[in-house]
Parts: structure tokens; C-alpha cells; sequence
């Protein structure tokens, strides 16, 4: 897999911040038993085949795909929730595989993710602030010993009021859980956010709101953002590059305008042609 | 006479302080053979208006008020012999998740042929012979290997594909769509859209197809209603809503859809600030009208009932802040 | 960025909840059979604490002119064939009862809990040795293990104290286990590991609070279980030694004269019984709050 041109031209080695490198990961297949008696050799499953990319600073790649295509999997392998089998994670050429412990937390600060559903992606039992605050205190980050500040500051952020520092998740919408979630990738001063079909189960209104607010994130913090998702259209709103995968690999990659308008994979030129057009006037050819 | 009257439908919940209502007064019509869409966000109640056609709204919820007419026949007061033949042969309906639909410990094919044996009468051979011809006809290949496939050695699209095969056995004359779609790939969810045109072009079958996302109402629907709060705020034609909408909440839902063409041009949209009522929250008047930009003194007032504004075209609104845009792109021929 | 700045009321609307409720509300919104139970407990064991002060006669008093009398003014629940005030000797042996069995369900309940968590937090062989370890405990009949324990501590409060957490600790390790494995695969775990939090944080500040719930629900009847056995083992002579009031012991006693003097063996029983109910309800109403706020 090349590696993709940097559309930006600024060919400077500080502009990059990620570099995936050929990163596989496989899950082993359950065998019945009488596959094992018969001694059969079964391929281990390639969640994520040989994915190889990069990621500037301050860039919104998407990643698109169905279900199957890996590419859950492959933010996962990103942070090594799930530990890779194969290849390298570098952010800033530093290889997260190669580390442990306060540097691999350090690593991982910098790399935060926002998970698809709002409902379980906060401790029921916290408060937001406490969830916020507990967020720049571990990681002693520079103003979280004034929690009322620090957790306001944040709010801000993610455009919610001081007043929601004091409820539970429970009590919040879906758009306000993803806020909080997002507020708390922030609290520790991140440079990439993975955003794990992180408006997937949001009302669409709701998530055209949360759509510009990484937009406005990207503008004032300069925060990187990998955004995943199933949905082409929503990728083309935020995206400047679009890498799309299918079986654990990727097929294409580009800047996004090129690879919708001139897509040169088939499995891409098959996603955007089943894609369904909100205009009544542009109705799929009948089969 | 439609095939489907809805009138003045109104459903609720019991609630911690009282009654929760979350249908509030729903007119409806589909002619037979047409292709309604009903779409809406969270709380809208598009998918209780759905189910209570067939009168499975899921408990503690109750149809409170109004009337629901199929061929004439009232609904509501069917007992419970004519309510199940209503079911078996009348209506049909599909849902979402197409592998928590069907039995999983039941192989897929003796699942249509039950529906067959039980609704139509047919003896054993006869009945598994329809449910291979109904495989086929739902587009399923090798439909004799298929027909001994369990649920779970399907995929999503092919386990939906059976539940529409179960849920047309009958030759309904209505098909009641939940989100039919919204669990399936892109690709998958063009095929069965697709399938449900042509079974419905074929057999005269009308759909009431609920969904979220207006590009799966504006690939498979004739007309569309589109639900806020608990109420219809505006129908008519897909096209005449999607390029002359006349309520301002159908205006900000089709400005926050997605569009593919943004792609290269990535900037901020104009995003509708907060978010939709809940359940609880009883707002006098317009329920748009907290989140409304033309808002205007009176609209704590407004009655939420539908008025004409064009030919099988009702808005709720009064206001009609687009009527001159409107009115002047149809006569310039061109997209307001 | 659009011209006109976005305040953030504008954008993200007001949380659902309306303002924080006074006390009374909040208790108003338990389920009934929480504030039932509540009640028929609290009196109970408001009583127990003060038996003291409202026994009419000490425990072991004895009135010699008063033998087998049935209940009257003086005597509320009668006298036994010693001549003490069966009444007194309930109190006082419900509140023995109830300070062992909170004693012995609730001092061993946090260890087994973290124990189970730990084995469903982690996998692996710690789960490994812990499940064989909890189901070789839990395949013995719990009263059979209880009584083999007293049977080597020797019959007293000691056997009982031992020996019901060596047996219980299985079942909230097990419960917990389960739970964790659940809320391990929660994306508000994954958050911890990837704002990289230590494990130790994720499993006790993240972790438990989110598993304990059904452990409480289960301590409750645990709880009337553990009251019983010692009823049960007092009854049989290995609990609680006479002459020391425990209201098994006055049961035993008053087998005896079922038919003769009802009351001895009788009233008592019932105490035991609504202390039972009452817990009981209070356990089904914190599973019932779980589940109205979509927990499982």
C-alpha cells in the first residue's frame, strides 16, 4: 500500500502526526471440534489486513466502510485497546507498540477516542464534572487543580452550559452525551480524536450540531479528528481525505471532492452509487 | 375512500406526573398502492403512529383517542378473531432489526411456510413449494440451500429479505415499514429498497414506510409526512417537500441531511440549535416554535392543525416564512 | 465559523431533568415496596436497638409466679416455662439477630465482590482460580458446610461467624463476575483505558459502582437466609447458647408446648417472619429502581 500523497504539498515532516504502517490484526477462528480432530488448518480471520496511512495535524481523514470492513477494529488497534499482531503506530515517529506503562499513557493522551453510543460511553454513576475533573487530574494536566474553572472551561468547548456539570449521564439527550464525551477526550489536551461512528446514533439535526462542532474544534485547537463512519455523506461534510476500507483493507484513498467524484475502486464507485440521495429527483435507476 | 384513514390519533404513556403523550393528534391517509413516507427524529412518534395501525402499540403505551379506518372498517373495535385475520391477511409488516425479527432457533424456511400453513391454509408440501417460490421472488439465491439456513447464517440483508417474504405471504394490501433499512450496509439498503418497489409496483401493495433518513423516504416514497413532537407538521408529494417545504422545522431537517456533494467544500452548516422535545416536555402552542427562527408572537397559540398551502400539500405552520420563495421558484421553474 | 457567535444555551438546549428535588421527592420516587419494607424494618429494628430502654423486663428475668402464662397486659407475648416475659426476650433476641446477620452478611460482602470483579475485570487465570475456587464452594449445600465449620470452631457465635462467609462469598463473586464481565465491554471502560487511566482506578472507581447493584439486591435476601440459619442453628443447639436470648433459641424452647403454650414459639416466629418481609421488599424495590433507570 502506497503511502498517500500529503494533499496539503507541505511535505514538512512536522505536519505529520500519525503514521499507520502496515498494522494487521487477526482473531483466531473457532474451530469445531471436528475441524480440530480432523487437524484442519484454518486461516486465522485478517480484521485488518495490511493498513498502512497517514495523518497530518490539524486534518480530518474519514475512514468508511459497512459493517465487517475493520474499521472499528483498526481505531481500536490505533490505542491499543486491542493489541495489534502487526506493523506500527507512530505519532510523531515515536511507535506506541514499542512502549509501556507512563509512556504508552503519555501516547495514549495524545490520542483520544469518542465512542458510537452515547448511552454507554459514560459512567452512570458520575457527574460530569467529576468525570471531567477526573480527566485532567490523572493526567495533571495544567489547571485542573481549580476543578470549577477547568471543567467550565471545557463545557465551553463543546458549546454546553455550567449547568450540566452537575447531572448524570442520565439525564442528558444523546447530543449532550456525545458533548460530554467529546469535552472529555479534550480535558486531556489531545491531538488527534478518533471519533468511532461517533454521531452514528445521533437525530440527524443533532448531528449536523455535532458535525460543526469538530469543525470548530479543528479551527480553535487545531485538533486532529479520524472520523469513522458508515455513512459517505456524513464523511463528506467533515472530511478532507477519505480512506475507505472493505475487509480489513484499504481500497482507496484521497482527497475526498476526488475519490467521490472520480472513484477508481468498484467497491467505492458501488457505495456511492447506492447511496440514497435526499432529492426525490435523483432516484436510483430502476434495476 | 383511501385504504388507510388515521384520524385524530392520539397516543400515551403513563408518566411519573401523569400521562405522557406522545402522539398527539395524527391525520393520516394512504391510497391504495401508494407509497407514504413518515419521517422524524426522536420523539416525533412516527414509529408508535406506525404500530398502532395494527394496533401493537407496545405496553404501558395506549391508543387514548381517535380513529383508525382500513377499506372502510374500523380498527380500533375489531374483536379479536377479525383482529388477527386483520393481521394475517391485511397488513404486513417489517422492522429494523432484521435478526431479532425472525426465531433464531427456527430454520428460516419453516418460518415462512408456518405463516403460510397458519394464514393460508396450506397443507405441508404446498406450503414449503410457496416459500421456495417466495425466497426467489424476494430475490434470495439458491432458495432450496437457503430455505434450511438458520437466521444466524444469514446475513442482515438476506435475513430482511426473509421477513418481507413472511410479511407478503398474505398479498397484504398494506406493508407497515419501521426502519427497514436503517440496520443494513448502504449497498444492502439499496437492494431491499428496491425490492420493496417492485413488490409493491407488482402487487399493488401500499407502504407506510417510517424512517429517519430522508434519503431512504426520497428514493422509495410518493408522499411523505414529516413528524415533530407528536404531531404532522407538513405533507405532500416527496419532490414538492423536499424543493418547496413550507414548515420551517421540514426546512431545517432537510438542511441538516448529509449531502455527499459537501465533499471538498467542508464548512459549517447552519445547524438547528437544541435539540427535540421530550416526551414530558409540554410546549403551549406550535411545539417547533421554541427552536424556530420565524417564530413570532402568536405562535404559542397555533393550533398544530394541518392547512392546505398547494395541491396535496398541508403545512401546519402559518407563518409560511418560504410561501414567496416558493411561489416564485415553481413559476421560474426552478429549486427554491 | 459562522458570523454570529453560538452561546451555548442556544446550541445544546437545557438538560432533561428538571432542578434537583428536595428530600422528599427523592424518596418519593423509590418504588413502594422499598418504603413498605422500609418502614416495617425500620420499626423493627428501632425496636431491637432499643430494647434496652422498652423491654419491660430484662432478658433472662425470672419471675417464678409466673410460668407459662399466656399474653396479657403485663406480659405482651406471655411467659415461658422459666417465667420470663417472652416479649423482652424477643427484643432482645432480635436485635442479637440482627447486628450477626448484618455482621456476617455485610463485613465479608465488599471482599467477595471486589474478588469476583477482579476475575471478570481481568480473565485470564485469575478468573480461572477464582471460578473453580467459587464453584467448588458453591457445589456444597450451604447449611451442610456451615454446620461442618461449627462442627470444628465448636457450637457458639464463633461457628456462625466463620463459617457463613467461607460459604457465601462464592455467590457475590460469582454475581460480581458476571456484572463485570458486562461493564468491561462498556465504551466507558474502554474511555479509561484510552484517557489512560490505571487499572486500578478503572476497575474500583469505574468498575464496581457499576457492578455492585445486584450484590446488594442479593445481600437482602442473603440476609433473611443468614437470620434463619441462625434461627435454625440456634434451634439445633450449635448457634446461639442458652440461656442467651435469640429468637431460634426461643423457638426451640417453645416447640415443646405448641399446643399448650402457643405463644412462645409462635409469636416470636412472627417477628422473625415480618423482619424477613421487610427486607425482602427492600431488596425487590432497589432491583425494581435498577431497572426503571435501564440498568439491568
Amino acid at each position: 500500500m502506497t503511502e498517500v500523497e500529503n494533499v496539503t504539498d507541505l511535505g514538512s515532516e512536522r505536519a505529520r502526526l500519525l503514521e499507520v504502517d502496515s498494522l494487521v490484526k487477526e482473531f483466531g477462528v473457532r474451530r469445531s471440534l471436528a475441524e480440530r480432530l480432523a487437524r484442519r488448518q484454518i486461516d486465522p480471520f485478517r480484521a485488518v489486513d495490511d493498513v498502512s496511512f497517514t495523518l497530518d495535524r490539524g486534518e480530518i481523514l474519514g475512514i468508511a466502510g459497512g459493517s465487517g470492513s475493520g474499521k472499528t477494529t483498526l481505531a481500536r488497534c490505533l490505542i491499543r485497546l486491542i493489541e495489534p499482531d502487526g506493523g506500527e503506530v507512530r505519532v510523531d515517529g515515536v511507535n506506541i507498540r514499542d512502549h509501556k506503562g507512563p509512556e504508552l499513557r503519555e501516547l495514549r493522551r495524545r490520542m483520544q477516542m469518542v465512542f458510537q453510543d452515547p448511552y454507554a460511553s459514560l459512567n452512570p454513576r458520575m457527574t460530569v464534572g467529576a468525570a471531567l475533573h477526573e480527566a485532567g487530574k490523572v493526567h495533571e494536566r495544567p489547571g485542573a487543580e481549580d476543578e470549577g474553572a477547568f471543567v467550565s472551561r471545557l463545557l465551553g468547548l463543546v458549546q454546553l452550559t455550567d449547568r450540566i456539570a452537575s447531572r448524570k449521564p442520565r439525564e442528558l439527550s444523546g447530543g449532550q452525551r456525545q458533548r460530554v464525551s467529546i469535552a472529555r477526550a479534550l480535558a486531556v489536551d489531545p491531538e488527534l480524536i478518533i471519533a468511532d461512528e461517533a454521531v452514528s446514533a445521533l437525530d440527524v439535526s443533532v448531528q449536523a450540531q455535532l458535525l460543526n462542532l469538530f469543525l470548530d474544534l479543528r479551527e480553535e485547537l487545531g485538533v486532529a479528528v479520524l472520523f469513522i463512519s458508515h455513512q459517505l455523506a456524513v464523511i463528506a461534510e467533515v472530511a478532507d481525505r477519505i480512506a475507505v476500507m472493505r475487509h480489513g483493507r484499504i481500497v482507496e484513498t484521497g482527497p475526498t471532492q476526488e475519490v467521490f467524484a472520480r472513484p477508481k475502486d468498484e467497491y467505492t464507485q458501488a457505495l456511492l452509487r447506492a447511496h440514497p440521495h435526499p432529492d426525490p429527483r435523483m432516484r436510483f435507476a430502476a434495476s | 375512500m383511501s385504504l388507510l384513514e388515521i384520524e385524530s390519533l392520539r397516543i400515551e404513556f403513563p408518566g411519573e406526573d401523569g400521562q405522557l403523550v406522545a402522539v398527539k393528534g395524527v391525520d393520516l391517509a394512504v391510497e391504495a398502492g401508494e407509497v407514504l413516507g413518515l419521517v422524524g427524529e426522536s420523539g416525533s412518534g412516527k414509529s408508535l403512529t406506525c404500530r398502532a395501525v395494527m394496533r401493537m402499540v407496545p405496553a404501558p403505551g395506549a391508543i387514548s383517542a381517535g380513529s383508525i379506518r382500513f377499506d372502510g372498517a374500523d380498527v380500533l373495535s375489531l374483536d379479536t378473531s377479525k383482529l388477527r385475520d386483520f393481521r394475517a391477511h391485511s397488513v404486513g409488516m417489517i422492522y429494523q432489526n432484521p435478526f431479532g425479527s425472525l426465531n433464531p432457533t427456527m430454520r428460516v424456511g419453516a418460518q415462512i411456510a408456518e405463516t403460510l400453513k397458519v394464514n393460508r391454509g396450506m397443507k405441508r408440501d404446498a406450503a414449503k413449494a410457496e416459500a421456495l417460490a417466495l425466497l426467489e421472488r424476494v430475490g434470495i439465491e439458491d432458495p432450496e440451500h437457503r430455505y434450511r439456513a438458520y437466521p444466524h447464517e444469514l446475513s442482515g440483508g438476506m435475513c430482511q429479505r426473509v421477513m418481507i417474504a413472511i410479511a407478503t405471504a398474505s398479498s397484504p394490501r398494506l406493508m407497515l415499514a419501521d426502519e427497514p433499512t436503517t440496520a443494513l450496509d448502504v449497498t444492502t439498503q439499496a437492494q431491499i429498497l428496491k425490492l420493496l418497489a417492485r413488490m409493491s409496483a407488482e402487487e399493488g401493495m401500499a407502504m407506510l414506510l417510517v424512517s429517519h433518513d430522508f434519503g431512504v423516504i426520497a428514493q422509495a416514497c410518493d408522499r411523505v409526512a414529516v413528524m415533530y413532537g407528536g404531531h404532522i407538521v407538513e405533507s405532500g408529494p416527496v419532490e414538492t417537500i423536499y424543493h418547496e417545504p413550507e414548515h420551517p422545522y421540514t426546512k431545517a431537517l432537510l438542511n441538516s441531511v448529509p449531502e455527499l456533494d459537501s465533499a471538498g467544500n467542508v464548512q459549517r452548516r447552519a445547524a438547528l440549535a437544541g435539540h427535540p422535545p421530550e416526551l414530558s416536555d409540554v410546549i403551549p402552542g406550535c411545539v417547533f416554535a421554541p427552536r424556530c427562527e420565524y417564530a413570532r408572537p402568536g405562535c404559542e397559540a397555533v393550533s398544530m392543525k394541518l392547512e392546505k398551502v398547494g395541491p396535496a400539500h398541508d403545512s401546519a405552520c402559518p407563518v409560511r416564512p418560504f410561501a414567496d420563495a416558493n411561489s416564485k421558484a415553481k413559476a421560474e421553474g426552478v429549486e427554491a | 465559523m459562522s458570523a454570529t457567535p453560538v452561546t451555548p444555551a442556544d446550541v445544546a438546549g437545557p438538560p432533561l431533568a428538571r432542578p434537583r428535588r428536595g428530600v422528599r421527592s427523592r424518596i418519593k420516587g423509590w418504588p413502594t415496596s422499598v418504603k413498605v419494607g422500609g418502614v416495617i424494618v425500620g420499626i423493627l429494628a428501632l425496636a431491637a436497638l432499643f430494647a434496652p430502654l422498652i423491654a419491660p423486663y430484662g432478658p433472662n428475668e425470672i419471675d417464678p409466679f409466673a410460668l407459662l402464662q399466656s399474653p396479657s397486659s403485663q406480659h405482651l407475648f406471655g411467659t415461658d416455662d422459666a417465667g420470663r416475659d417472652v416479649f423482652s426476650r424477643a427484643l432482645y433476641g432480635l436485635r442479637l439477630d440482627i447486628v450477626l446477620c448484618l455482621l456476617v452478611t455485610y463485613v465479608p460482602l465488599p471482599f467477595a465482590v471486589l474478588v469476583g470483579a477482579l476475575a471478570g475485570y481481568f480473565g485470564g487465570w485469575v478468573d480461572t482460580v477464582v471460578s473453580r475456587l467459587a464453584d467448588i464452594m458453591i457445589s456444597f449445600p450451604f447449611i451442610v458446610l456451615v454446620m461442618a465449620i461449627v462442627a470444628i470452631v465448636g457450637p457458639g457465635i464463633e461457628g456462625f461467624l466463620i463459617g457463613v462467609p467461607i460459604a457465601a462469598w462464592a455467590l457475590y463473586a460469582r454475581l460480581a463476575r458476571a456484572e463485570m464481565l458486562i461493564v468491561r465491554e462498556q465504551p466507558y471502560m474502554m474511555a479509561t483505558t484510552a484517557l489512560g487511566y490505571s487499572k486500578t482506578r478503572a476497575i474500583l472507581k469505574h468498575g464496581l459502582p457499576n457492578v455492585i447493584r445486584p450484590c446488594l439486591v442479593y445481600s437482602t435476601i442473603d440476609l433473611i437466609g443468614n437470620l434463619i440459619l441462625l434461627a435454625g442453628l440456634s434451634y439445633l443447639g450449635f448457634g446461639v447458647q442458652p440461656p442467651t436470648a435469640e429468637l431460634g433459641g426461643i423457638i426451640a424452647d417453645g416447640q415443646g408446648y405448641l399446643l399448650t403454650a402457643w405463644w412462645i414459639a409462635t409469636l416470636p416466629g412472627l417477628v422473625l417472619v415480618l423482619f424477613g418481609v421487610g427486607v425482602g421488599l427492600i431488596g425487590e424495590g432497589i432491583s425494581d429502581r435498577g431497572l426503571e433507570r435501564g440498568e439491568r
